[in-house]
């Protein structure tokens, strides 16, 4: 039995009713709907021009980066700073954990500074938890090990809205390393609270242990696998992070698992082609894909920015002006 | 040290003879004297008297799976802490790993521990020596010669010998000594960087799995290698049902196998892993529902013939880090006897099976005197309140370190008494000695 946090009285009450995003299996769809509703509601702010509040005005979010990320970081950054909050970035290079220092004293030292909300990138799974039971303020999980990067499905969520309209009754296939992925983790829970119905593909030496438990349709094969589909997610796949019996080479696994105009062939006209990010061109997906009329990826990382800044000003209590809600 | 003493009106417990009677146990010079109702003691010695009415009296506790530290590691735990550790948990005499540092690979190291054990110890301990030099798996330690210094068994503990050639020869050799051959089963190719059992809820955690055929593959060799060798193999903490199936096969065909179980592969699943709660890491790691029930049910039919801790303590230091990079391993000694007392109360294991599984069982594998109350016999002797109820604290420990996930746990069965030699070396009574 996994706990929900519970919230301490330093951190100020907030809509959402948790103290820290940790990952999609701990939100309810109520939940999920909200930073959404938010979500579409900065996202109709900026469209049309208007000011965004300054909801986080006088506030500090830390961006603490274990590991190196350019697009996740700078869209937190990006998204703190729309909101009127300032940031911090500290990255592993930058801070004492390479001169032995925990984790968690890091994250102490950090706190003694008196932010008002904390983002973690790390490397080892569950590191988010650590820090939301020792510290007294929000805790975003922005990617842990292969364990969660719940803004990353979050923005994947609403992405999809915004092109499908719904996601409720959507089937979802992702392709790729869903063994060692955050992403797809994240989004198998958030997709299927939404009513979406997920699948996955990759070889079978990159699937997770017991992963039809997870309630997806599992496939090692990607012709089938693309069929009667209305979104396919494909995940970068990180070569350098593999060992030899995982995967054989890059032109293997382009060729068994590679989206290309031709595997499209078999699947919808209309559907969605994600990709997190940074694209491997020429390998998880061919650069016409990449590129085409079906392909999303870069309202995905507009989008990315979005979605943070509604996360950030939920986690941190702000209230928007009445008649904006 | 040794002692005179007379328990009174306990309730006798020993499944070496069979005894379960109500009376009075006489100890004279450290040995049992005299077991029966209303003992007279000898005219003209005054012998201190202990009222146990309530309480069970069995022959003192063996822990044949401990690793105390020392030398090397004093920050985790010394060889006088985790015997203060042991004596509170009720064991008068416990077998520790050879994983020290440096590693208990020679004579020379062997007699350094006893000469500490003389000095420090108020209960009876049993080094074990490696069976590779430096456990590196590349060649016999001398075994021979840790044996002529006390060793009573040869194991890598910690580590498997993952060269089948060098295992099939360190069983061939332990014939020579009589010494039974320990293995961790882990293949360590399998497990790789794994940190928690493989299956869905690894999945979920999004942490590297260990599968559970790591150890059954060590589990099968390891038979297989004792049947063609004729030696004597005792399985360390068995986690899995695939194991048990391994070794009930091996039993029944009449090959030399003996194996243990850990309180907390009796009593956790891989579910508590989900907290990232570093001091559930462990190796073997913590399995499924199916195992669980698959290893009581060994305990209970005779299959897995002892319980043993399996007793690693680490700083805060080594486990107030990530969970990847946490080590492995958790304290047991001050919180086993009443988790395996929970299983006779909860699972319906007979209380017989138990104590004897505590200290007939563990005593003949590691072929020593002990684990009974015969006349004769060392009077080393364990007393608990079957009845009282408590709460794990941590805070309450001996040992140096605290790293367990039991803290917090309601419990049942209290030691009361820890008795060496005749000697009382522990107690806790309401209001000191009754």
């Amino acid at each position: 039995m996994r706990e929900k946090t519970h919230i301490p009285s330093r951190v100020p009450p907030n809509s959402l009713g948790i103290k820290s995003l940790l990952g999609t299996e701990f939100l309810e769809k109520k939940q999920i709907e909200q930073i959404l509703k938010y979500s579409f509601l900065f996202k109709d702010l900026l469209d049309s021009g208007k000011p965004v509040p300054q909801t986080l005005s006088g506030k500090t979010v830390i961006l603490l980066f274990f590991e190196p990320s350019t697009r996740t970081r700078s869209s937190f950054e990006l998204a703190a700073k729309r909101l009127g909050g300032n940031t911090l970035a500290l990255s592993k290079e930058g801070s004492s954990t390479e001169k032995g220092e925990t984790l968690i004293d890091t994250a102490k030292t950090v706190q003694a500074m008196n932010p008002d909300l904390l983002v973690l990138r790390h490397p080892s799974a569950g590191s988010p938890f650590h820090l939301d039971q020792t510290l007294d303020l929000p805790v975003i999980n922005a990617g842990d090990g292969f364990h969660e990067h719940p803004t990353q499905a979050l923005l994947d969520l609403m992405t999809i809205q915004q092109f499908k309209g719904k996601i409720e009754g959507l089937k979802v296939l992702i392709v790729g390393d869903i063994a060692h992925s955050r992403v797809a983790r994240s989004n198998i829970y958030a997709l299927q609270k939404m009513g979406g119905e997920v699948s996955v593909c990759g070889p079978p030496t990159l699937l997770p242990p017991k992963v039809e438990q997870m309630g997806v349709e599992v496939h090692y094969g990607l012709n089938k696998a693309v069929r009667d589909k209305d979104v396919i997610m494909t995940l970068r796949i990180q070569f350098e992070r593999l060992n030899p019996g995982q995967s054989p080479s890059r032109g293997e696994y382009s060729k068994f698992y590679g989206i290309s105009e031709s595997v499209l062939k078999a699947a919808k006209s209309d559907v969605l082609i994600m990709h997190p990010g940074p694209v491997n061109r020429g390998v998880e997906i061919s650069p016409d894909v990449a590129d085409g009329s079906r392909s999303v990826i870069l309202n995905q990382v507009g989008n990315g920015v979005i979605v943070r800044m509604a996360v950030l000003h939920l986690l941190t209590g702000g209230e928007l002006p009445k008649g904006l809600v | 040290m040794s002692a005179d003493l007379v328990i009174r009106r306990a309730r006798i417990f020993d499944p070496s003879q069979n005894l379960d009677l109500v009376g009075d146990i006489l100890i004279e010079n450290g040995k049992i004297q005299a077991l029966g109702n209303q003992i007279t003691v000898p005219p003209g010695k005054p012998i201190p008297e202990l009222d146990a009415q309530g309480w069970l009296v069995t022959p003192g506790w063996i822990d044949i799976h401990t690793h105390l530290r020392e030398p090397g590691q004093t920050h985790k735990e010394t060889i006088k802490t985790g015997t203060e550790a042991a004596a509170a948990g009720g064991f008068t005499s416990i077998a520790c790993m050879a994983n020290t540092k440096p590693v208990n690979d020679s004579s020379f190291i062997t007699t350094y521990i006893q000469q500490k054990v003389a000095a420090d110890s108020l209960i009876n301990v049993y080094p074990i020596g490696a069976i590779t030099k430096g456990l590196e798996g590349q060649e016999l330690a001398e075994i021979g010669s840790m044996w002529e210094a006390g060793i009573v068994a040869i194991s890598d503990d910690g580590k498997t010998v993952m060269n089948s050639y060098l295992m099939r020869k360190a069983l061939d050799y332990s014939k020579r000594f009589n010494l039974p051959v320990v293995c961790h089963a882990e293949d360590a190719h399998l497990k790789g960087r794994g940190v928690m059992n493989e299956g869905f809820n690894s999945a979920r955690f999004g942490l590297r799995g260990i599968p559970k055929a790591s150890e059954e593959i060590i589990v099968a060799r390891d038979i297989l290698l004792t049947e063609l060798t004729g030696a004597r193999l005792h399985v360390a903490h068995v986690s899995t049902a695939g194991s048990v199936a391994l070794i009930r096969e091996a039993k029944r065909r009449g090959i030399r196998i003996t194996a243990e179980v850990t309180p907390h592969h009796l009593t956790l699943t891989d579910e508590v892993v989900g907290t990232y709660d570093t001091n559930t890491k462990v190796a073997p790691p913590l399995r499924e529902p199916q195992d669980i029930e698959a290893v009581t049910e060994a305990l209970a039919d005779g299959t897995i013939d002892a319980l043993a801790s399996d007793h690693a303590p680490h700083s805060v230091e080594d486990k107030e880090v990530e969970y990847d990079h946490a080590e492995f391993g958790m304290v047991g000694l001050e919180t086993a006897f009443p988790l395996y007392y929970r299983i006779a109360l909860k699972k319906g294991v007979s209380l017989n099976r138990i104590i004897s599984a505590m200290t007939q069982k563990p005593a003949e594998i590691i072929g020593i005197p002990k684990g009974t109350l015969k006349l004769g016999a060392d009077a080393d002797i364990t007393i608990f309140d079957p009845e009282m109820k408590y709460r794990i604290d941590k805070k309450e420990f001996r040992s140096k370190s605290k790293n367990t996930p039991f803290d917090g746990w309601d419990v049942q069965g209290k030691v009361r008494y820890t008795i060496v030699a005749g000697k009382v070396i522990y107690s806790e009574a309401p209001g000191g000695h009754r």
